[in-house]
């Protein structure tokens, strides 16, 4: 640590001599930086001034550059300053540090709130825009990868897709069952106790098999999966692009999106309408248990009510959408991986983007399916 | 000074399950001198560097780091010695998420207590030291190229006037003149600054122009440390291949011009 540093002022016939003591080191730089804040306030500007460095203990960068601050300050006025006694052993370090650049580093401009909220506004609303455009690049580059599979269908990579399946699909499958059962199991609770009070204990089963089938299977699934490999998607993506392992590609003449992209996609749209039947029917069969041991309806009403009020009309709307969300999922988390920056918290930023935006896509998407289906009387 | 020795390494020996990478390992570096640390790839030169640091296990031997044991000390005394050492990552190693500025300033902020005004001249200056222009402080890392990456990373192992400083690889990725120069800004650094440097390098240029000692690592083992002159009279036979081979005798033959 070394004794803590001085700087005494003696006034002379000839000026001021400022005798520095102690050592003027990091770890006093706290207080060094007080003290040389006082002698600039203390000395007149136009008196001459000898630093006089001949009994300091220790200096390095820090205390250099204090002395050096003091010294930079006092040349607007007209007293000369002088270093007086620095020892031999630290003169280069003063030489090398009063040779850095003179302009103090520029504070940041702030601007007034009122113009930085308008300025994000605009970035917002263009940021919107771009992101519309890459949508719509990602979706093309898809649909043309996926012709030069369909004129050849040998070039279709059948490992990298088996291998998503199994990740994005098969795996999966417990915690979906998990959660879709769980979901059915509390629609059914909640409509036994409410209807209940008017006598309708029967239309609990209407409702949940209704409910299910149609909306609530296929959002649920469709939401877990933008979670779970949405997300993914867009990390390895990104990562990938950071590692410039995508640049490295596209030098090999390979597309990364036949190569990348493609399968992902498909995995994604191959597993999701799988998961939608899946967890449809745990959801039933959650539903059916709670019916069972809470609402005192034994499984064999339970079965037959839901045959009377789910129709084929109601599963087929159900699992039409879940491909359509899969896409929507695939392209975005691609789309928002392929954007990722050189930065960590960029490869951050663009997987929590891909999440809100797939699962708010696939809201907007199932109210215009509602609208569709309801105009085409399904 | 009671002690002058920076880093005394004694029968280090590491290894990952069951292969050992470093089989008893004993050398030194004396403080003020620019020890270089040559081996082959995969030779377990950047494990060494890691043991050192603290970052990799060790499983028997003492790391003695600027007088203190490394291996025995708790967590208070590592902070000290951390404290007063400066690390340069082969990749730079910078936040990515920060500017340069801030990427230098981070030890002041985590170890120091100062005024920001003082904290952005210390930054500044530092950068300044290195090389690097006021226009570039403000860049991000992903916006740098491979030189300046380094000069930034050096500048940020700089930032609280270490008394030692760990190089790893710090030539490599630069072209030649720019390797020259990194050089050169190590040796003034090192010669300003009163600093111990402890390097890796592949870099021959580098060992011959400023490095006072070289160690050489082969099978585990530390097979030669001394001066270059001593090196290139090893009788070891991979020293001999590594100083003695074809590159290596380009290099070797401009500096024996040079040098009377």
């Amino acid at each position: 640590m070394g004794s803590a540093p001085s700087l005494v002022a003696h006034p002379g016939t000839a000026g001021i001599e400022l005798s520095a003591a102690g050592s003027w080191t990091v770890d006093h730089a706290r207080s060094l930086d007080g003290i040389i804040l006082d002698m600039m306030r203390t000395t007149p500007a136009d008196v001459p001034v000898t630093i006089n460095m001949r009994s300091i203990a220790a200096l390095d960068t820090y205390g250099a550059w204090l002395v050096e601050r003091f010294i930079r300050a006092r040349e607007s006025g007209s007293g000369s300053t002088r270093l007086d006694g620095l020892p031999e052993r630290y003169r280069a370090l003063y030489e090398e540090i009063s040779t850095t650049e003179r302009d103090a580093p520029q504070p940041a401009k702030h601007r007034p709130s009122i113009l930085r909220s308008i300025a994000w506004l605009g970035q917002a609303a263009a940021g919107f825009g771009r992101d519309l455009v890459d949508f719509a690049n990602m979706l093309g580059a898809i649909v043309v990868s996926l012709a030069r599979v369909v004129a050849n269908p040998r070039s279709f990579r059948i490992t990298p897709t088996m291998h998503h399946l199994d990740r994005v699909g098969w795996q999966a499958v417990p915690i979906m069952l998990l959660i879709t059962f769980l979901i059915g199991c509390i629609i059914a609770q909640q409509g036994f106790f409410h209807f209940r009070k008017f006598g309708a204990d029967a239309y609990v089963v209407d409702m949940v098999g209704i409910l299910v089938v149609r909306e609530i299977g296929v959002l649920i699934i469709a939401i877990m999966m933008a979670g779970r490999s949405g997300s993914a998607y867009t990390a390895e993506l990104g990562s990938m692009k950071m590692r410039e392992e995508i640049d490295a590609l596209r030098t090999m003449g390979r597309d990364p999106v036949d190569v990348l992209i493609l399968p992902r996609i498909i995995a994604l749209v191959i597993a999701l309408p799988i998961l939608t039947f899946l967890g449809s029917m745990a959801a039933l069969y959650g539903g059916g248990l709670v019916a069972w041991a809470y609402g005192g309806m034994s499984p064999a009403i339970y079965i037959e009510r839901l045959r009377e009020a789910v129709s084929l009309t109601h599963f087929e709307v159900g699992m039409i959408k879940a491909p359509f969300m899969a896409l929507v999922i695939g392209v975005v988390a691609c789309a928002q991986g392929l954007a990722v920056q050189g930065s960590a918290e960029s490869l951050g930023r663009e997987t929590t983007a891909s999440v809100v935006k797939s699962i708010f896509l696939v809201i907007v998407l199932d109210g215009l399916f509602a609208v569709f289906f309801a105009s085409v009387d399904m | 000074m009671a002690n002058d020795k920076a880093i005394d390494v004694r029968d280090l020996v590491v290894g990952f399950g069951p292969r050992t990478v470093l089989d008893r390992v004993t050398f030194d570096v004396r403080r003020g001198e620019v020890f270089g640390f040559v081996g082959g790839s995969g030779s377990g030169k950047s494990v060494l560097l890691r043991t050192i640091i603290g970052l990799v296990p060790r499983r028997s031997g003492s790391i003695e780091v600027l007088g203190t044991r490394l291996d025995t000390a708790n967590a208070e005394e590592r902070r000290g010695i951390e404290r007063r050492w400066g690390v340069l990552f082969q990749q730079g190693a910078l936040f990515s998420s920060l500017t340069v500025l801030q990427n230098v300033q981070f030890p002041m902020v985590e170890y120091l207590d100062l005024p920001q005004r003082l904290m952005d001249e210390m930054a500044a200056a530092k950068l300044d030291m290195v090389g690097l222009r006021r226009a570039d402080h403000d860049k991000m890392p992903s916006e740098l190229s491979g030189g300046m990456t380094k000069r930034v990373a050096l500048a940020r192992a700089l930032a609280l006037d270490p008394e030692l400083v760990f190089l790893d690889e710090p030539t490599s990725g630069l072209d030649p003149i720019a390797a020259g120069d990194f050089d050169a800004l190590i040796k003034t650094l090192q010669e300003t600054l009163g600093l111990t440097v402890f390097m890796i390098t592949h870099d021959l240029e580098s060992l011959h122009t400023i490095c006072d000692r070289v160690g050489a690592l082969a099978d585990g083992r530390v097979v030669a440390t001394g001066s270059i002159e001593s090196m290139l009279a090893c009788e070891h036979p991979w020293v001999r291949s590594y100083f003695q081979g074809r590159r290596a005798t380009a290099v070797n033959e401009r500096f024996a011009n040079i040098e009377p």
